[in-house]
């Protein structure tokens, strides 16, 4: 970087017993209690499942993880600082430096899953073709571009749409392999990088909208056209990308379903209604089921379609605070 | 957009009761941090719906007719604190408790096994069911299928 990087003005203690916005209080709770290590994921157990993949599909999960690890070294090292200058309160600064070294923990395990499942050549094959494959540095380029202007606010949507919308054409292969009962302990590890991002892409899209409150109708409506400008730019390069990793698998129309769906997420988090129609983020149930058991159509009472319904499964939640 | 005002639905304070809060004959009621994506859900379904106060020290609302309650998740790896203390302090009372008919949950299922898991515990304390489930603040289709849905429900 050649320009001067901007720091915060002028620093004072954080005092967190006077709190401006309890959803800093909030989220950083929330990060705190979900910090993780790749340690603690026993990956070696899936050395057996990795042999039985094919050589392309090897070759595709190791490219979707070093593209992974591309975004989170972009999101640790830029991202996330970018925004630390912008906050609005002392502690929004806190909760950052807090995101920041989750992105590289998150860019860590990435090489925690490599070390463990392939070889060194296999590994650094893998890395020299993140860097030449010209939609992935597009993706990098586009977003670390905007954190490098001048407009928090458009910083701000710019992280978010990377938090919420541009992991997923990687996020979709752990998933489809873990439905089909391979690499489980890898899904396990992404499933903890998933929760992180979606908590990361919530509070960074909160304050954006925390931003928007005091702004003009015309300031506001140049963010929202801005949001889904750079939407479609994302969007098109994001569908080539899935097209160079996932057409030797003929995966790619599903994946782009979960692009949609996503994408429909990242706009929810801005504030911002969801774009894509039902009918194009119709999502595999498989890979839905991957990403969280509870988000089958069977919990919808309302269509009837839910014939195995069963009144709340009891759930030990351990708290005190109800009286029965 | 909607033109329901929800604080109509909560009239004056009640002088009796456990709750001590605003009474409200709402056939929803709901909790929605200042986040508002719950909030904003509820107001694109054009009901009568009556939202809890945001700090668990104020007075809680008093229902006074068979309601659905709508809450969220928040990411957490364990069931611990996952339904807001709002909620549980509104559901501390019995009054409330034995009005309440269903759970709708809003969620993300990028919060895998904990999607949508405080309207499971309400729903599993309570014996209600859960009535629907969606995401951050519910697109167009989540709308109109709860729109629906409540109606059916309800007669």
């Amino acid at each position: 970087m050649s320009e001067k990087l901007k720091l915060v003005d002028r620093v004072q203690a954080i005092n967190w017993n006077r709190i401006q916005d309890d959803k800093d209080v909030d989220v950083w709770n929330r990060l705190v209690n979900n910090f993780w290590l790749p340690e603690k994921v026993p990956l070696s157990n899936d050395v057996q499942s990795w042999a039985t993949l094919t050589p392309e599909e090897q070759q595709l999960t190791m490219r979707v993880f070093t593209g992974l690890t591309l975004l989170d070294t972009v999101q640790a090292t830029v991202g996330a600082v970018s925004l630390i200058p912008d906050a609005l309160t002392p502690h929004e600064e806190a909760v950052l430096t807090n995101i920041a070294f989750m992105e590289s923990v998150h860019a860590k395990s990435y090489s925690s899953i490599f070390s463990t499942l392939a070889s060194t050549k296999e590994i650094d094959e893998a890395f020299r073709w993140s860097t030449e494959n010209v939609n992935l540095q597009k993706k990098a380029t586009i977003v670390t571009d905007y954190y490098r202007g001048d407009d928090p606010l458009k910083r701000k949507i710019a992280s978010t749409l990377l938090e919420s919308f541009l992991f997923y054409s990687g996020f979709y292969l752990p998933m489809y392999w873990s439905s089909r009962a391979k690499l489980t302990n890898t899904a396990d590890l992404v499933r903890l990088i998933i929760r992180d991002e979606a908590v990361h892409g919530y509070y960074i899209g909160y304050k954006f909208q925390r931003g928007l409150e005091s702004a003009t109708p015309e300031r506001r409506q140049e963010l929202k056209d801005y949001t889904f400008e750079l939407l479609f730019e994302l969007y098109e390069n994001e569908v080539q990308y899935t097209h160079d990793l996932y057409d030797s698998v003929g995966l790619a129309e599903d994946v782009k379903k979960f692009l949609h769906y996503n994408a429909n997420k990242a706009l929810m988090n801005l504030g911002y209604e969801a774009m894509f129609p039902s009918s194009v983020t119709d999502v595999n149930p498989a890979i839905l089921s991957a990403l969280s058991p509870n988000a089958d159509e069977n919990h919808d009472f309302f269509s009837g379609s839910g014939s195995s319904y069963v009144i709340g499964k009891a759930v030990n939640t351990e708290d005190e605070d109800w009286d029965f | 957009m909607s033109t329901l005002i929800v604080d109509d639905q909560v009239t004056s304070a009640s002088p009796v009761g456990d709750a001590e809060g605003p009474v409200t004959d709402a056939p929803l009621i709901y909790f929605s941090s200042v986040s508002d994506n719950t909030h904003r859900f509820v107001q694109k379904l054009g009901v009568p719906a009556a939202r809890m106060p945001l700090l668990t020290k104020e007075p809680t609302l008093r229902a006074t007719r068979p309601y659905v309650l709508v809450l969220p998740t928040y990411g957490g790896i364990t069931g611990k604190g996952a339904v807001p203390r709002q909620v549980v302090k509104f559901l501390n009372d019995e009054q409330n408790r034995v009005l309440l008919r269903g759970v709708i949950g809003a969620g993300n299922t990028n919060f895998g096994e904990t999607y949508c898991l405080a309207a499971d515990i309400v729903a599993a304390k309570c014996g209600v069911p859960v009535l629907y489930r969606f995401e951050v603040m519910g697109t167009s289709e989540d709308v109109d299928r709860v729109t629906t849905g409540l109606e059916e429900f309800w007669t």
